[in-house]
């Protein structure tokens, strides 16, 4: 099983897709779901949690640490399978002051969570003003916590999520996904972008989180989100940009991502060359 | 046997508009034996005298870690101090479980205190017989409350509850301002003065009645690898200690046969929390 | 040409609450001292996911523990061990023992015997004896006691190397003479060293760091040939066993 949005196509069966036009790969056939053994498939046939499955999906997040903080990247597409159903989503969401939870993949299951760490953040903040506030590793845990939790009841939270922020001059860059496996790291990314993106984002910014300006960190992450727009067919070229520094959390508008086609005209199969 | 018609319920008012149940719970934190608590810039400490039933039997516990941060001092009834208690260390794993942080402390002793707060309006149930002295670690630094069975919680510099705590507030107002700057060896040093003042005529403290804790860096008798940890002290480690107190002012009318014995004795005595009269 | 019976009978993608997150894990126990090690990378299929995520945890002055497997289900495990030896250090006053949390672990993993942890537990350190101890689990608690144990990704290319290193297997002694019962910490260091660059050079899985925990028994000291690797030591909690712990680079490739 993988758990990137990008590879669980349309939200059919595939028996009805006659069009086919979701990815490639290998779909999980009925009879290999039963033979699995971990679970048996009728088992669970009656349960509706056990049904769900991602529907409206978002791709890739992009995260780096950088001198001053940490930045964080998405594009604003919402996918209906292979139809780019919603073109202005944003999927970065800030969570007290000093973190932001980028997400990919369904996008009710984030908007969930969404109202789940901002109750959280009104109980902690509103009710207590004693200082003692959640900082991004405590959002990261709890997080991690709902999701592991919510996959030991066989009815995940269908979400890869960066977590990024900081706080006590600390930076603070984590990953956790619907499973609850969780990682840090300087460079981190979802979906494709673990595919894509993660290697450049590793070779521009290892060794140099503590030089990096912060437009040199923009400008990694634009790079990357390009690559990713050219190659990953459920991404769209308009993207945020959030930077969390001392100073708090900053999400950017809508952005526009610049992007040349000119290399197409020449490339047989791209333009409107007819042999 | 009960002192009037709004005894039986605590969930019923008296016409002065009192809870004799919950009046009563508070008179079950004065039976206990006093917890003394104290506070400097670095530090927060307590100090506790325990009780034994007779020469045969050991002393009660007066003192409970929660979490590494977090340490309680309890007069009252032991046993609903270990219910408490252990509610309390509950909570502190659940912050740790949950959020990977230690649990704020002023959080944790509202969180005891709301709960004791319950028990003074349902039906049913009664007060908890127990106060607390809570110290407690986090980035503010150091942090003493008090809690007590009526539902309340304060902060404080220093204070005491338990039997005859009053002298020993009494000595902590005169003294409290010093506490900030003092060394852990002085705070103690306070606290044991503190403490003392509390003991019947013919007591003292001793090595086997006497729990310190200590939370914050570790003193100059102890290990140097001492963490900043909350740990109680009891038994030998503590002689030390005992052993830089100020002889108390004796009181003017000194009585001549306790000059040729008493007097002179260390304050590291015997086994004389319990009935040990004046020859 | 679509498969017809799934057409009868729509078939819905089978969520997996399990991962493979690679790895190795090891542990040597001497006759005073036990190293238990284990690399840092974490990885899923051939991504690296990162490549510091500590697999080894120490739980007391003189337990150490390696998880490897699943790793959403070796941190939880090792958070629920952790609260386990909390609440008895609450109601005794002092750390469990090595033998005690040993079977410890075998109830809890057993307890999940119907949705178990994916998780290989090998737990390290010191009996109450004086003796360095290795146990080894599988997934539902199965344990027993040994002195090397390899487990995780590269187990099998491990586990051979320390039958015949540490266990002598397939070595004849020298006329007159005969193996040694337990190996010095420097020799036992430098196999778990040449185990873990060995497993690095032939396993995608393995790589990047190498942390090696050090349990030494009450009263014992590092021999100078290890203290000159510059191991950092852990605050103990009193002045009985003491643990350290060195780290390496692995190769990153």
């Amino acid at each position: 099983m993988d758990h990137f949005p990008t590879n669980w196509g349309r939200p059919k069966y595939d028996s009805f897709d006659t069009h086919a036009t979701y990815p490639i790969h290998n779909r999980g056939h009925a009879q290999s779901a039963a033979s699995n053994g971990a679970v048996q498939h009728t088992h669970f046939s009656h349960s509706k949690s056990a049904l769900r499955q991602p529907i409206v999906t978002g791709t890739s997040v992009l995260a780096i640490k950088y001198k001053d903080g940490i930045m964080m990247a998405a594009d604003n597409l919402a996918s209906y399978g292979s139809l780019a159903r919603f073109k202005g989503v944003q999927r970065l969401h800030p969570v007290g002051d000093y973190t932001v939870v980028g997400a990919s993949g369904d996008m009710s299951d984030f908007q969930y969570l969404q109202h789940i760490l901002d109750g959280l953040v009104i109980s902690e903040e509103a009710n207590l003003q004693d200082g003692h506030t959640l900082g991004p590793a405590e959002i990261h845990e709890y997080l991690s916590q709902v999701m592991y939790q919510r996959r030991t009841k066989m009815d995940p939270l269908w979400n890869s999520l960066l977590v990024g922020g900081v706080k006590d001059g600390k930076r603070f860059l984590a990953f956790v996904d619907l499973l609850g496996v969780t990682y840090s790291a300087s460079t981190l990314a979802t979906g494709y972008g673990a595919y894509i993106a993660q290697p450049l984002l590793r070779k521009a910014v290892e060794g140099r989180e503590d030089t990096l300006t912060e437009h040199e960190a923009r400008t990694i992450l634009e790079d990357a989100l390009r690559v990713l727009f050219y190659r990953d067919a459920r991404s769209i070229n308009q993207y945020q940009i959030a930077t969390i520094t001392a100073n708090g959390a900053d999400i950017s508008g809508s952005l526009k991502l610049e992007t040349a086609w000119g290399f197409a005209e020449g490339i047989r199969g791209y333009g409107a060359q007819t042999q | 046997m009960f002192r009037n018609t709004y005894d039986s319920d605590n969930t019923v008012f008296s016409p002065q508009g009192r809870l004799h149940q919950v009046e009563y719970a508070l008179e079950a934190v004065k039976q206990g034996s006093a917890a003394v608590g104290l506070r400097s810039k670095t530090h927060a400490i307590l100090l506790a005298l325990k009780r034994s039933s007779g020469e045969l039997a050991s002393y009660q516990q007066k003192m409970f870690r929660i979490d590494d941060h977090v340490g309680i001092a309890i007069a009252g009834l032991t046993s609903d101090a270990r219910v408490l208690s252990n509610f309390m260390r509950q909570q502190a794993m659940a912050s740790k479980m949950v959020f990977n942080r230690p649990v704020p402390v002023n959080r944790l002793v509202s969180t005891i205190a709301d709960k004791a707060q319950v028990n003074t309006q349902e039906y049913g149930r009664r007060p908890y017989g127990v106060g607390f002295l809570v110290v407690g670690l986090d980035h503010t630094g150091p942090h003493l409350y008090e809690f007590s069975p009526s539902g309340t919680s304060f902060e404080y510099f220093a204070v005491s509850i338990g039997a005859r705590s009053q002298s020993a507030k009494t000595y902590l107002e005169k003294h409290f301002e010093s506490f900030a700057d003092c060394s852990l060896e002085d705070l103690i040093r306070h606290g044991l003065h503190a403490l003392r003042e509390t003991l019947q005529q013919d007591k003292e403290l001793t090595t086997n009645n006497t729990s310190i804790g200590i939370l914050g860096p570790g003193s100059v008798h102890e290990p140097a690898s001492t963490a900043v940890d909350f740990r109680i002290l009891e038994g030998t480690p503590i002689e030390v200690y005992l052993q830089t107190m100020q002889p108390k002012e004796v009181p003017p009318p000194a009585s001549t046969s306790a000059t040729a014995s008493s007097s002179t004795q260390p304050p590291a005595g015997g086994d004389d929390d319990v009935q040990m009269s004046e020859q | 040409m679509p498969d017809m019976s799934a057409i009868a009978n729509p078939q819905q993608r089978q969520f997996n609450p399990y991962a493979e997150n690679g790895g190795t894990i090891l542990a040597v126990a001497g006759a005073d001292f036990t190293v238990i090690a284990g690399d840092t990378r974490q990885s899923e299929g051939y991504s690296i996911q990162t490549r510091y995520a500590s697999k080894v945890f120490r739980l007391t002055d003189r337990a150490v523990l390696a998880v490897n497997g699943f790793a959403a289900d070796g941190n939880m495990f090792v958070k629920k061990v952790k609260q386990r030896l909390e609440w008895y250090r609450h109601n005794h006053a002092k750390d469990m023992p090595l033998r005690s949390i040993a079977r410890l672990i075998q109830t809890m993993l057993y307890a999940q015997r119907f949705f178990p942890y994916y998780v290989y537990n090998i737990l390290g350190g010191i009996e109450e004896d004086g003796t360095g101890a290795v146990y080894s689990f599988d997934p539902v608690g199965s344990y027993e006691r040994e002195a090397c144990r390899a487990a995780g990704a590269a187990q099998s290319l491990l586990q051979p190397f320390l039958d015949n290193q540490i266990y002598f297997k397939n070595q004849t002694a020298a006329r007159g003479y005969s193996h040694p019962a337990h190996l010095p910490l420097p020799d036992v260091l430098s196999i778990v060293i040449d185990s873990f660059t060995s497993a690095t050079e032939r396993h995608i899985e393995v790589g990047d760091g190498l942390e090696m925990y050090i349990v030494m028994a009450k009263g014992q000291t590092l021999p100078d040939a290890v203290t000159n690797l510059l191991p950092e030591e852990l605050p103990s909690t009193g002045d009985g066993e003491r643990v350290f712990v060195l780290k390496r680079d692995l190769k990153k490739d």
